[in-house]
């Protein structure tokens, strides 16, 4: 199970063993690689956006190309490379955070990695079978129903099964947090971070459906002749707006909260001293969940709603900004008064509080409904959601990677590599998006594939553009450092950053089953309490006794492959009878699996006591 | 609305200077530089929220720095242990309540300004039925990548060049022939969709100068959307005046009187006729309407209006803006033909009033209403935009 232990078997075993994990720290390396991937892919579409972008009337890549690259760098960072990063990081640390051994549905958390892989892998599958999507990642119809050939129908079904797979891992990790606390962790001592993956998650649980039905009425209007947003037929295109923005709004906050908590988690650790306001930071938390589905509209300024919706939605989004603020205060709060190590992950954490400042203040102005009429649909949005989603999550990702790659990996990722990818990153980031703000404002909408001379846009495009590199050169140095770590980087055997909650607690790399023992929590910083009140070490709240893990299975793979391959068939019926046959043979994948599943008991298996035992004694 | 924000001129000047020193593009472009009602509102209230904003980051970075200078950890101080505090209720009260007070400060010119732009019925603000008829509504339909503007009752049609007076809010109802686009000349007023079907939208556009505006399509359209461009020609009331009455005039039976462009003419009423009209009908037509093409500030808002750049687009439309809807769908003539067609819709100058006329600093008073009809050219009124800008910066 260890690393060690894995190294000395063949890789037809290894490759087996992750086919068929349900160990959520193996599915944590899975989201940490697809999701890794995805970030690559995305990335390079962003650089080719910019390159295009560079000069004004550039011919490097043509309208129909541009538009498919910059839909797939979008529903890209979005769907398939920002979520399945935090979710990786979620499964890494959230059940070590409660003291579980695994989560409450392991089965089902294997089923949302597959079903998020092969939707990613069927959605990028478009590049090579006629063109990618071209409608943007908000796709509005009616452009997304008369998009021609196939883009927009992998889009649709892509997101389809994907989606499926981010429901499946919301509920999860909400079981995971109400039923499998250890004892004496009480919801308000649990960590930040398992504070807001809990509260993303109700969001996921709320919001997704949304998404589903509007993807489910976009499918039907394209693929089996309905009209439901068709004008000319009766339909009505608003609606997918609306449909779209009442998942598209919380997903943002889906995406930051987790950051804030992984934030929330650093900042502490590395300034020694415990959350400042640890309540109110759950509270705010709450409030901007709660917030965050009432303000959906707040995309739609320019759509035509009126002044009376446009006012509520307006003064609704400004009130986010009242506990977004109370977080800003209560981190810095939290430094004033500690001896701050600038580590590397505190490096990202500090820089994210202006970062994000910055695409705080100008999500209040965009707020402003009737300035928004000059902001909608012009790279001042771009600037602003970059600011939140590069600053905020992005920030907060890479924090988190830092941080828990010891927990993950067993080694420390090079200090020095992460700083040169720190502030090239940070000052690319800047770089890109800063005069981006100004661009806007000057007048240059977004989506454009290319922009007349004689506007004045040159300088801010070429500077963007010149960003947008160097954070592409900090990448590369991660990627270095991830590699060069692995190789050759030292091994680390328990709490590197002299950390405070629950995983650290843990020997590295973590044992199969987690804890041998389950831990009693005595309060907010369990590992914390027992380093000043005790001897360092978690109290066990439970005898040595035997411990019942769930059974590998090959089934969650083969449902989403069958998923997979009905999807394709789905995609193709238009065109040749012949899709019916991948469509039969998917499904039949598909619910066979389900009813293998089903039928046949899978009552797990046992680690005894006295291998424990034994295996404790080693350890120690 | 304005004794209000005499209150808040401090604000003001701290926003105006961060404004100042960014630069702010190009004068027929950028947002930065109103020179309409509409763009003015929502310029004022960009500088609200810009200076609130500034305050904030101001307090914000300032901790920060503190913070980030002051709590280092130093050499030696690996074993101290700070005091962990658990929070403060006077600290969490005001940083709760400060940004509610600054908030409601933002949210009541939001609100008032967000009703007063909506305002789309100046026939029931209208104090007698003499005003109420002398609102100008303009019909604007958003194509895949047109634009077509058709002057409500006055049996005016054209598209790309929006031509409107200087004097008065002009109203604009917004639709779509097929996918949504929205409509926007920051210099004048923010945007609005254009959604095809019963979602129509109105608002007014008003501008304060004359000149010649960028208009962008802002709502992602296709492939072409980046070249959705049209220009608002912003002319005086007088000139605005002329033009209209010349466009009446304008039909597809007028003959050139050069041969060349005459056998253009006859070309055109063969093959496109059908789908680019002359004159005022249809209201929308299935490509742009080309009354006034000699006019025309561009050729397809992107281009020279040149005999050459017309050949080549008559030839290969496809390499200016991809995705449009002429493309395989003509007979594509001898380049030859293509250039008598293209000398013929050169010579489509229904009216003297074009862009220059927008440009020049030339004032022209709108005839009053008694002497309708009598067509004598009025160029007694001559005022200087500069002073009526003037003026309107003094009323605030």
């Amino acid at each position: 199970m260890s690393t060690a232990t894995a190294k000395k078997r063949g890789f037809g075993s290894v490759l087996w063993d992750y086919l068929t994990t349900v160990d959520h720290k193996k599915i944590a390396s899975l989201y940490l690689i697809g999701g890794g991937f995805f970030f690559l892919l995305g990335g390079l579409e962003a650089l080719l956006i910019r390159l295009q972008l560079m000069y004004p009337e550039n011919a490097l890549i043509g309208a129909q190309f541009y538009n498919e690259v910059f839909t797939m760098h979008g529903t890209t960072m979005i769907f398939l490379a920002a979520m399945p990063l935090l979710f990786a990081l979620m499964n890494a640390v959230m059940p070590l955070q409660i003291g579980a051994r695994d989560v409450a549905f392991p089965f089902i958390n294997a089923l949302g990695f597959w079903l998020f892989l092969f939707g990613g892998i069927l959605l990028n599958l478009s590049w090579f079978l006629g063109g990618a999507p071209d409608a943007g990642w908000t796709s509005y119809a009616p452009l997304s129903i008369y998009s021609p050939g196939h883009g927009v129908d992998f889009y649709a079904i892509g997101l389809q099964i994907s989606g499926f797979g981010t429901l499946m891992g919301g509920i999860n990790f909400l079981v995971t947090i109400v039923t499998m606390r250890a004892p004496g962790m009480t919801y308000m001592r649990m960590p930040l971070f398992t504070w807001t993956t809990f509260v993303a998650s109700v969001l996921i649980l709320f919001a997704f459906p949304a998404l589903t039905v509007g993807i489910f009425l976009l499918t039907f209007d394209r693929l089996f002749g309905a009209q439901f947003f068709e004008a000319t037929m009766g339909g009505n295109e608003i609606i997918w707006e609306h449909l779209f923005w009442i998942f598209g709004h919380p997903e943002v906050y889906i995406l930051i909260l987790p950051a804030f908590g992984i934030f929330s988690e650093i900042i502490p650790v590395f300034s020694k001293k415990r959350l400042f306001g640890y309540s109110s930071m759950v509270f705010a938390t709450v409030l901007i969940a709660f917030l965050g589905f009432m303000v959906w509209a707040h995309h739609m300024f320019t759509t035509g709603m009126g002044p009376v919706a446009n006012s509520i939605f307006a003064v609704a989004t400004m009130a986010i900004a009242i506990p977004t603020g109370i977080k800003i205060f209560n981190w810095l709060l939290t430094m004033w008064g500690g001896k701050i190590r600038l580590t590397s992950p505190m490096l990202w954490s500090a820089a994210f509080i202006p970062s994000f400042l910055l695409g705080g203040v100008t999500g209040v102005m965009l707020a402003v409904a009737p300035a928004d009429f000059q902001y909608h649909d012009s790279y001042f949005v771009v600037a602003h959601f970059h600011y939140v989603i590069v600053g905020g999550v992005v920030f907060g990702i890479l924090a988190g990677v830092t941080y828990w790659w010891p927990l993950m990996f067993g080694k420390v990722l090079d200090e020095k590599l992460s700083k040169w990818t720190f502030w090239t990153f940070f000052t690319g980031f800047h770089l890109t998006f800063f005069i981006q703000h100004f661009l806007g404002l000057m007048g240059m909408p977004r989506r454009y594939w290319t922009y007349l001379e004689g506007q004045e846009f040159e300088t801010g495009n070429f500077i963007s553009t010149i960003g947008a590199f160097l954070m592409g050169v900090g990448t590369i140095i991660l990627l270095y450092n991830i590699i060069k770590t692995s190789v050759s980087g030292e091994k680390c055997t328990r709490d590197p950053w002299d950390g405070r909650t629950l995983e650290w607690s843990l020997p590295i790399p973590t044992p199969h089953y987690n804890f041998k023992q389950l831990p009693l929590v005595r309060g907010l910083d369990a590992l914390w309490i027992e380093k000043t009140q005790g001897n360092g070490k978690m109290i066990p709240a439970e005898p040595v006794d035997d411990i019942h893990m769930p059974n590998n299975s090959i089934l969650p793979f083969v449902i989403s492959l069958g998923l997979f391959i009905a999807g394709l068939g789905v995609i193709y019926r238009v065109d040749s009878n012949a899709a019916y046959i991948a469509i039969i043979v998917g499904f039949v994948l598909t619910f066979g699996s389900m009813l293998v599943r089903s039928v046949k008991d899978d009552l797990g298996h046992h680690i005894h006591k006295e291998d424990l035992e034994k295996e404790g004694a080693e350890v120690e | 609305m304005k004794g209000w924000m005499g209150r808040f001129r401090t604000l003001f000047l701290l926003g105006a200077l961060a404004l100042f020193l960014s630069g702010c593009g190009n004068p027929y472009v950028s947002a930065l530089q109103p020179k309409g009602e509409g763009a003015q509102m929502s310029y004022d209230l960009m500088l609200i929220s810009l200076a609130i904003m500034v305050l904030v980051v101001i307090v914000v970075v300032a901790i920060f720095v503190i913070v980030m200078v002051r709590f280092r950890q130093k050499k030696g101080q690996e074993d101290y242990i700070p005091k962990q505090v658990e929070g403060n209720h006077v600290l969490e009260t005001i940083w709760t309540v400060i940004p509610i007070i600054l908030l409601l400060i933002l949210a009541v010119p939001t609100v008032q300004y967000t009703f007063a732009l909506a305002e789309t019925e100046p026939e029931a603000q209208a104090e007698d039925a003499e005003e109420a008829e002398d609102v100008l509504w303009i019909d604007v339909t958003a194509k895949q990548f047109w634009w077509n503007f058709s002057y409500r009752d006055l049996n005016v049609t054209t598209s790309q060049d929006l031509y409107i007076p200087t004097d008065k809010r002009v109203y604009v109802k917004l639709s779509s022939g097929d996918v949504i686009h929205s409509f926007w000349v920051p210099t004048i007023s923010g945007k609005m969709d254009t959604n095809p079907g019963k979602n129509e939208n109105e608002m007014f556009i008003n501008a304060t100068e004359e000149g010649v505006y960028w208009g962008h399509c802002a709502e992602f359209c296709g492939p072409s959307h980046s070249l959705m461009e049209f220009r608002v020609i912003a002319v005086s009331p007088g000139e605005f005046d002329q033009w209209i009455s010349d466009m009446q005039e304008a039909s597809a039976e007028d003959t050139p009187a050069d041969t060349v462009a005459a056998e253009g003419q006859a070309l055109f009423q063969q093959s496109c006729m059908a789908c680019h009209a002359i004159g005022a009908s249809p209201a929308v037509g299935v490509g742009p309407n080309l009354t006034s093409f000699g006019t025309r500030e561009t050729l397809a808002g992107i281009e020279e209006n040149t005999k050459e750049n017309i050949v080549k687009w008559i030839l290969d439309p496809e390499s200016f803006k991809p995705g449009n809807e002429m493309t395989g769908n003509y007979v594509v003539p001898s380049k030859e033909d293509a250039g008598k067609i293209a000398e013929y819709l050169l010579t489509l100058q229904p009216s003297e009033i074009g862009p220059d006329d927008a440009r020049d600093n030339e004032y022209i008073q709108a005839e009053p209403k008694e002497e309708e009809g009598e067509g004598e050219e009025n160029t007694t009124e001559e005022e200087s935009t500069e002073e009526s800008a003037e003026e309107e910066t003094n009323e605030q």
